[in-house]
């Protein structure tokens, strides 16, 4: 059965890496469907999370090929994990006088910002999970939605269990390996 | 190879050395200053020398510094050393504009430069080197259309696992991305049929890359790696300071593998009533043919080849069978049927062997062994994954299986010959059947020749006669199928082999493609005895399109050269063969003239090879010329 998974992959911080995770998915058929790539809490190592789409054994297979490259430092999928998966939107709403206290008030149900307005338009950001994201933007599609931002799911999962690039010595020697040729 | 003087030893003074190499003047040492002394080391005009690729200075007592002055050496200069400490004596490649800087050095380097016609005969012959000698292949071209060239030669080698590692130039730094004059994005381009790729952006990381790009090209699954360079770093200068391998937390391959699954294969082994090995390139790449022979003799268990597995236990042993797949032997996809077990080494299931994976092996528990894990349960489920080094995990198992003999189950599998096959063969016609050419081939060089082949029909015919009996005398592209492989791998191994008998056979389209090679061989001086199975066709296509398209024959007739003359004006001999008495005297001939033979069989146009399992069919729905009834 093919469903959502969501994968953190730790990478070495290195030119050219998004390009390899994202040419290898790509070249294998993997879907992604959001991929964020960020610092994570060593230097020299970048977090992304991907969520992807495909049954039990196409995503353990993409594991597999993904620890084939060699920035890449742990693969872990937190699908079946008690996990906490937001994501960030800004979205601008078309709103004139009328319509501007019935947004906000949707705005409000949400926890989202106002960011800015214009007479015909309200600009919002709203962080969260994504299904409520996507209830927010199903709110507010009533209105129009005249532009939109999200920059895809970042994942941790719940509890004290960490992820890391395991292996790892330390974030200073690691940035020195890099320096010291 | 001489690069110059040794690091030498100065006083406290600074000093400029000037040294001559060959004749040519090279700059050594620069000036250096202790740092005690509150002075600043003096460094040459050049952009890459930095404070970082400076010697490391050491105190002496009473004011006495004895500093290590190292030589300083161009970045092109680098390349060759880096290349030398890994052993390089063979390099395959093609000059142009972004490495004549590197060409320049060339002259001065302690290996050999062999200049194919082709970047990808470059790449191809660095491929049959690597599998021929055991030994990292290395090719190097040019930016742009040189680079581009050799994209086929490192899929081939990347689907195939062998060790190579190309060195391409690169525009210089600031022109990148600015669409320069032979400027292409290599890196990007051979991401996917790589191992690993750089894009060099220091001088100082030249030699450290070179370095790691060897150790990942042969550790773990080998594969192809390749380091771009710019222009201008080959122009740069630095003090040269050998590459050490950086540690690469990513890169971990597992070559000893897990003793529980270790021991749950041996029991699997113990318990088979019906088993069967399923050998693979891995037990060559992993030089555990020993350890393989020593395993299979103590359990009995019958030997199916891939078509890059064969070698790895002598095909004239009882307990093997020959090649299995697409274009198997009967009996050898009749007993993967039956087999209750089927014990995969370094094999990585690929279609051609496999058939429809679903009616692959149906009644046999699955063992697999691979380095890469990624290969477990990629195309076949697999009940007891053991990932680790062949060698290692063959050590392991041969002191935990039972010895055994399978009597029973092999005279089962024998008895799924094709007998009416066999007896076919036997029957020798007028022109000589494409098998008998093969045949005679082996017998004439007692099976210890070296043989590269094309892609094709001849190639199967290759793989099902030659009856291989030693290692890493097979060269064949398995995987990507590269048609003009046969002659470019040909001379790869014959330069790194040149006391071995080597014959390149190949049809007349693949040939076709490579056949400029034949001027490197002259060039060289060396002797590859070439064999064109000259059917007139596109051999194989033809034959698809035969039995699955209603023998639509669509662009598969071509035409060619008289070989024979086209070998005397490269200055090589070439012989024709047209009927069964010529055969033997014509292959005679070929292996006591000296150089280079083309000798031309000229064969049935319309020969199939047999048996042939259809594309997306079960292995045991074969098709054969000759049923038995």
């Amino acid at each position: 059965m093919k469903r959502q998974h969501t994968l953190i992959v730790m990478v070495e911080d290195h030119p050219g890496v998004l390009n390899r995770v994202v040419s290898l998915l790509r070249r294998r058929s993997f879907n992604i469907d959001s991929i964020t790539v960020g610092h994570s809490e060593q230097t020299g190592v970048s977090r992304m999370t991907i969520v992807v789409r495909g049954t039990d054994a196409d995503i353990e297979q993409a594991g597999k090929q993904l620890y084939k490259l060699m920035e890449v430092l742990k693969v872990v999928d937190l699908t079946d994990q008690p996990v906490i998966a937001h994501e960030m939107m800004i979205v601008k709403v078309a709103a004139k006088a009328q319509q501007r206290q019935e947004v906000l008030l949707i705005a409000q149900m949400f926890n989202a910002r106002v960011l800015d307005a214009s007479p015909n338009t309200i600009m919002i950001e709203a962080t969260g999970p994504v299904e409520q994201i996507e209830s927010l933007l199903q709110m507010l599609r009533a209105f129009g939605i005249r532009e939109l931002a999200r920059t895809g799911a970042i994942a941790m999962s719940k509890g004290s269990g960490i992820i890391t690039s395991k292996g790892l010595t330390g974030a200073d020697q690691y940035a020195g390996s890099a320096a010291a040729d | 190879m001489c690069w110059g003087p040794q690091p030498l030893k100065s006083g406290s003074k600074s000093k400029e050395i000037k040294h001559r190499v060959n004749g040519l003047p090279a700059i050594l040492g620069g000036r250096f200053t202790s740092r005690d002394n509150g002075t600043v080391a003096e460094k040459e005009q050049t952009m890459a020398t930095t404070e970082a690729t400076l010697p490391k200075l050491s105190n002496g007592l009473n004011g006495h510094i004895e500093e290590i002055a190292a030589v300083e050496l161009t970045g092109a200069e680098i390349v060759c050393k880096a290349l030398e400490a890994e052993g390089v004596d063979i390099v395959f490649g093609y000059p142009g504009g972004a490495v004549i800087p590197l060409y320049d050095a060339l002259p001065r380097a302690g290996f050999h430069h062999v200049l194919t016609r082709f970047e990808q005969w470059a790449a191809l012959a660095a491929d049959g080197y690597a599998r021929a000698t055991g030994k990292v292949g290395v090719c190097m071209a040019t930016s742009g259309p040189g680079a581009t060239n050799l994209v086929t030669g490192l899929a081939n080698a990347q689907l195939d696992s062998v060790p190579v590692v190309a060195i391409t130039g690169q525009v210089v730094q600031p022109l990148i991305g600015k669409d320069a004059f032979q400027e292409c994005d290599i890196t990007g381009i051979t991401l996917p049929v790589t191992k690993h790729n750089y894009l060099v952006t220091r001088i100082q990381d030249i030699a450290p890359t070179i370095k790691e790009a060897f150790y990942l090209a042969k550790s773990g699954r080998p594969g192809p790696v390749l380091v771009d360079i710019p222009k201008s770093l080959f122009v740069s200068r630095m003090i040269y300071k050998p590459g050490k391998l950086r540690d690469r937390r990513g890169y971990q391959p597992t070559t000893s593998p897990n003793m529980r699954q270790v021991k749950l294969a041996a029991e699997a082994m113990n318990k088979a009533e019906k088993p069967i090995f399923m050998a693979g390139h891995g037990i060559l790449l992993s030089g555990a043919e020993e350890s393989f022979a020593a395993l299979v003799e103590k359990t009995g268990i019958p030997v199916a080849f891939t078509l890059l597995g064969q070698g790895s236990y002598p095909e004239s042993q009882p307990l093997a069978l020959g090649l299995m797949g697409m274009h198997g032997h009967r009996e050898v996809n009749k007993a993967l049927d039956e087999a209750d077990l089927l014990v995969n080494i370094g094999a990585r299931f690929d279609d051609r062997a496999t058939g429809k994976v679903s009616g692959f092996a149906p009644n046999a528990k699955i063992v697999h062994v691979d380095i890469d894990p990624a290969e477990i349960g990629k195309n076949v489920e697999t009940k007891v994954p053991v990932v680790g080094d062949a060698k290692e995990v063959l050590d392991l198992l041969v002191d935990l299986v039972d010895e055994r003999r399978h009597d029973e189950w092999i005279s089962w599998i024998e008895s799924q010959r094709n007998f009416v096959l066999e007896a076919a063969l036997e029957d020798r016609p007028e022109t000589p059947e494409p098998y008998t050419i093969i045949k005679a081939i082996a017998e004439a060089t007692r099976g210890k020749a070296i043989y590269a082949t094309d892609v094709g029909q001849h190639q199967m015919w290759a793989a099902q006669h030659l009856g291989l009996d030693h290692p890493n005398n097979w060269l064949t592209s398995g995987g990507l199928g590269t048609m003009g492989y046969g002659l470019p791998a040909a001379v790869g191994a014959k330069i790194g082999c040149p006391d071995k008998e080597v014959w390149a056979i190949c049809g007349d389209g693949g040939f076709q493609m490579s056949l400029n090679e034949l001027a490197t061989c002259v060039q060289e001086g060396i002797d590859v005895k070439i064999a064109v199975l000259n059917n007139g066709y596109l051999g194989m296509v033809r034959q698809w399109q035969d039995l699955f398209h209603g023998k639509n024959y669509s662009e598969v007739k071509i035409n060619g050269p008289d070989f024979v003359k086209l070998a005397e004006a490269y200055g090589v001999t070439g012989i024709r063969v047209e009927t069964d008495a010529e055969l033997l005297p014509a292959i005679q001939r070929a292996r006591e003239t000296p150089g280079t033979v083309v000798v031309e069989f000229i064969i049935e146009p319309e020969a199939n090879v047999w048996p042939i399992v259809p594309q997306g069919a079960s292995n045991s729905e074969m098709l054969h010329q000759y049923e038995d009834k």
